[in-house]
């Protein structure tokens, strides 16, 4: 971090490329206090360097990528670009999609020529640089196809060669590589690197999002490691590897540690716990995890090789999973009680070992105690099941609850996944026709 | 065709039944005003005698030519229409308040019942002279054509991919830019299938329209629709046959010639992310893209396409992004003064309504347009069921066997396009001659037109029904009336009820042409709310006419609101895949 320090010193002579300060973003909602996904975020983005946003889905870091690019207006907080404020999105920003947004109906070149035309300049000059583009990044002979015709991997080329054809003085690539099987995005990983280590980028600076732990370590230069409910920057790391980067090297290995044990680092308890009955548990949006899933990983962690303990990265590499699924998983696990996360490891707790091995309706029982015990709102949807003469409630009820405590989209997944649980822990029944729980030994 | 949009659903998240009635205020409003400056004028009107018509078949061709220049005539009009109006419901939310019920309500008014009013309006614009009645044509055709095209747009403008919107914005595209590059190519599938439903629907009117009677006046314009009027006039069935056989030609011709290429063309506008196996292109569009001079031709035409769409014209203000509160929230204020100034257009509207019927009608015949309305209920239900009961089976035999399916398809989509009108004829002489009851006889009229938009759409249901399921089915020895219940109703039932909405929509605009039939001097007439408008308007009694509007209007809304709309949002949410 001191060495990330030292090289800022030397160019603060010049303003910044982009400085945030204060951002805040709310979702505006009249009942509640505004509910925050975005709280007092600042950073500053140099030229010649290349940023990771990294952080959980739903940490609010691709909203902070769209306030940046300027699509969306924060709520509070100023954004400068070159020294003055942003309004509507700036011309020498370009943006690479998750999804990669291309134009179906529009041939790769006539794709990459997009944001050209966009300016105004005449159809030569934006054949030519379109060319360019299109050969910088390795599209050459795709140039007549058509966005369908092409793999992922091509598709994602295409969006990077039309944002790099405007000579964008920042990139934005809002996580690039996701929707991308792990072999292509590597290709497409090492391939920027590349021309990014050789200065042929016709970019002054990159910002991605990601959540992928090891990409950032890869690619960039300085990591702000995103804390979700609010979203804020919580930890800013400098790495300093020198390029090319190899997964396998010790300090490469270390660096991912570190930030695994900074992203499962507990909250600071705020007062000591009081002995006796447990604090009400805040209510929080759930995780979209299946319990064949929590199940499965129950298992897994209770046998061998892992005998009730894991190192996070190990544990992703083998299960094939992404950091973006496991971290939900084991904060579910968390919250239910059945492992513990600390330092970038995975601990079943006694709950847990039971789970992993009971039978199935032992497993149901222990699943209905732990839902009653920590998730509030499976709690009181039974618990309005059982005061009522008909045992049945309309979901509304529940769903404008939640609404109190996050965002209309977070509401109804989360009822979504209290549906899924409680239905497998034979607490309820739901009737999606009339959009009622009910119980279903009363039924 | 998996894409298509049903228009009289497409609103149908929307939430107040309130603006409905608030449409329909102004839908009539402005027909009573339109018609109130016409009634004082009627009389005057001298008819256009130089216009004549003639039996012989050697006009016919050059007929043909004229009802179609006025059928694109009104597609051309349709299509301003659809990127102005669409346009500006979906960008401002304002207008969009009030644009988009009163196209709901638009879509559901008889628009035969619309032709008394407007013809004597463009004879007034233009007295005396054919314009007036070329624009009144066209006009009619126009109403036929619109509303669905406009619905289909204002859906897609409001469901454009959220990452293409960002990208649009994020490359600061103008507003002009946006449109061409991102909002039309988007909307381009719906709006091809839609113009192609609404130009198979407006052959029937364009030709209804081209020979209009009222009150002692008859107005003909010279045309295939015209030519068949003078044919029935003369009990002339040979002239008859000949106009069937013209407008079958005209209708190949477009079909071949036209909509098959744009429909295959439009398919590069589909939004999706994987290549899908696509039909094999129409003979036309092949001779287009391998010819060279055609190839040339098209080439040049794109460039001029791409060069107008990309130019960099924008509003002197830069207009908020939609959908993303760029803004922050909207000002109460301006949305309370908006609201004031619509509920007292919309108030005067309706004093004016109640004044124009009012002052001619009493409660009793209300009560019994009521009354006919229920009879004209009766008949679409039953033809609705026929249709089923004929249909539905066939449909699904044809739609599981594919090779049928290829070949059955164009050949329904090209009757559904046959004006049926032209048809009506040879069963009215068939009702004269043998003196059936034209109460139920001139029922079957009805049928003819709109059995096709069932069979079309259940033969696609059928074909799209997947192959797996098929397959459990037939592994479990699933068969006889288990099968239709529990595998193939189910599966085709979104299409079956596509098919029913579009089939009952015609069939009630076809009640007015179907419950009174003439041939030379005998006249058959049935009881039913289309008789009563259509005798209205032979007789020049603008007060019933409206009435008869109203109170059809009225019926169709409820039964879109009551029977259909639940019973799509059923289909979608419990029978799709």
């Amino acid at each position: 971090m001191t060495d990330g320090m030292a090289d800022h010193m030397t160019d603060l002579a010049d303003p910044p490329l982009l400085s945030v300060r204060g951002c805040r973003q709310a979702y505006h909602k009249d009942a509640a206090a505004d509910l925050l996904v975005l709280d007092d975020v600042a950073l500053t983005l140099r030229e010649h360097e290349m940023v990771a946003l990294l952080g959980r889905s739903g940490s609010g870091k691709s909203t902070l990528l769209r306030i940046i690019a300027g699509l969306l207006r924060p709520t509070a907080g100023e954004v400068l670009w070159h020294g003055s404020a942003l309004d509507g999105p700036p011309e020498g920003v370009a943006m690479v999609f998750q999804s990669f947004a291309l134009f179906p109906w529009l041939t790769v070149q006539a794709n990459v020529e997009l944001g050209l035309e966009a300016r105004g300049i005449p159809r030569a000059e934006r054949t030519r640089r379109a060319l360019e583009a299109i050969d910088l990044i390795g599209l050459d002979g795709f140039e007549n196809a058509y966005p369908k015709e092409l793999s992922g991997g091509m598709r994602q080329r295409v969006g990077l060669a039309r944002a790099l054809v405007v000579h964008p003085d920042l990139l934005l690539m809002d996580e690039p590589f996701s929707a991308l099987d792990v072999l292509t995005a590597e290709t497409l990983r090492t391939d920027l690197i590349d021309l990014w280590i050789e200065r042929r980028l016709p970019v002054k600076s990159v910002l991605m999002v990601t959540h992928n732990i090891e990409e950032a370590v890869l690619m960039c230069d300085r990591i702000l490691v995103f804390a979700v409910n609010p979203g804020r920057v919580e930890h800013e790391l400098a790495v300093n590897l020198p390029h090319p980067r190899n997964r396998q090297d010790p300090a490469f290995r270390q660096k991912v540690e570190d930030i695994y044990a900074l992203m499962t680092r507990r909250p600071a308890p705020a007062p000591p716990a009081a002995p006796g009955p447990a604090p009400a548990a805040r209510v929080v949006p759930l995780h979209r995890v299946g319990t064949n899933l929590m199940a499965g990983l129950m298992e897994t962690l209770a046998g061998a090789p892992y005998h009730g303990r894991a190192d996070l990265p190990a544990l992703a590499a083998a299960l094939q999973l992404e950091t973006d699924e496991l971290f939900p998983l084991g904060e579910t696990l968390q919250m239910l009680g059945f492992a513990e996360l600390a330092e970038g490891d995975i601990l079943l707790t006694e709950a847990g070992r039971g789970f992993a091995s009971a039978e199935t309706d032992a497993r149901k029982a222990l699943f209905a105690a732990a839902l009653r015990a920590h998730v509030p709102v499976v709690a009181t949807i039974r618990q309005v099941l059982d005061e009522r003469w008909n045992h049945r409630a309309a979901a509304v009820r529940f769903r404008d609850e939640l609404e109190d405590h996050m965002s209309a989209d977070y509401a109804e997944d989360t009822l979504r996944v209290a549906i899924a649980w409680g239905r497998y822990a034979e607490l309820y029944g739901y009737d999606e026709e009339a959009e009622q729980f009910f119980l279903e030994d009363a039924a | 065709m998996s894409s298509t949009i049903f228009p009289a659903l497409a609103s149908a998240r929307r939430r107040s039944n309130l603006w409905d009635a608030a449409a329909f205020l102004c839908v009539f409003g402005a027909l009573v005003a339109v018609g109130h400056v016409a009634r004082g004028t009627l009389a005057p009107l001298a008819a256009p005698g130089a216009v004549s018509v003639r039996l012989d078949p050697a006009f016919l061709p050059g007929y043909a030519v004229r009802t179609t220049l006025r059928m694109f005539a009104a597609l051309f009009a349709s299509l301003v229409f659809t990127f102005t109006y669409a346009t500006a419901a979906a960008k401002s939310r304002r207008a969009g308040m009030i644009l988009i019920p009163i196209l709901d309500i638009l879509q559901s008014v008889p628009i035969l019942g619309f032709l008394t009013f407007t013809v004597v309006f463009f004879m007034n614009l233009f007295p005396g002279r054919v314009l007036g009645l070329e624009l009144a044509a066209i006009f009619a055709v126009f109403t036929s054509q619109a509303w669905n095209m406009a619905f289909s747009f204002y859906q897609a403008l409001t469901t454009l991919p959220a990452d293409l919107a960002e990208a649009a914005d994020s490359f600061r595209l103008t507003g002009w830019q946006r449109f061409w590059r991102l909002e039309v190519p988007f909307a381009m599938p719906g709006l091809v299938w839609n113009t192609m439903l609404s130009m198979s629907g407006g052959w029937f009117f364009v030709v209804a329209a081209e020979a209009i009677s009222v009150g002692d006046n008859t107005w003909k314009l010279p045309g295939i629709g015209s030519y068949v009027a003078l044919a029935l006039e003369r009990r002339d069935l040979a002239a008859v046959a000949w106009a069937i056989l013209a407008m079958l030609v005209v209708i190949l011709a477009y079909d071949q010639l036209l909509f098959r290429p744009l429909v295959a063309w439009s398919d590069k506008f589909r939004f999706e992310t994987t290549a899908s196996a696509t039909a094999e292109d129409p003979w036309v569009l092949k001779l287009m893209r391998r010819t060279i001079l055609l190839n040339r031709i098209g080439d040049a035409a794109g460039v001029l396409a791409a060069t107008i769409g990309g130019m960099r014209l924008a509003l002197p203000v830069r207009l908020p992004v939609l959908g993303r509160g760029r803004a922050g929230p909207p000002s109460r204020a301006v949305d309370a003064l908006w609201l004031a100034m619509l509920v007292a257009v919309l108030g005067w509207a309706g004093w004016r309504i109640v004044q124009f019927v009012g002052a001619e009608l009493s409660w009793a015949e209300v009560g019994h347009a009521v009354l006919l309305g229920s009879f004209t209920l009766l008949r679409v239900a039953v033809v609705m069921a026929i249709a089923c009961a004929i249909w539905v089976p066939l449909g699904v035999w044809i739609g599981l066997r594919p090779a049928w399916a290829r070949r059955v398809q164009p050949v329904a989509q090209f009757l559904a396009a046959f004006p049926a009108n032209l048809l009506f004829p040879v069963v009215v002489v068939g009702i004269v001659r043998f003196r059936l009851n034209a109460d139920i006889f001139l029922t079957p009229l009805m049928l003819l037109g709109t059995q096709w938009y069932v069979l079309f759409n259940v033969v696609a249901g059928a074909a799209a029904f997947p192959g797996d399921l098929r397959e459990v089915a037939a592994n479990f020895r699933v068969g006889g009336w288990l099968w239709w219940r529990s595998v193939a109703l189910p599966g085709i039932f979104p299409y079956l009820v596509t098919g029913l909405i579009t089939a009952s929509g015609a069939a009630w605009n076809a009640a007015i042409v179907t419950e009174v039939a003439s041939w030379g001097s005998t006249q058959l007439t049935a009881h039913g709310l289309g008789a009563y408008i259509a005798v209205a308007t032979a007789r020049g009694d603008m007060a019933r006419v409206m009435l008869g509007i109203v109170v059809m209007s009225a019926y169709v809304v409820a039964f879109n609101r009551m029977l259909w709309r639940p019973l799509h949002e059923f289909a979608i949410r419990r029978m799709t895949y």
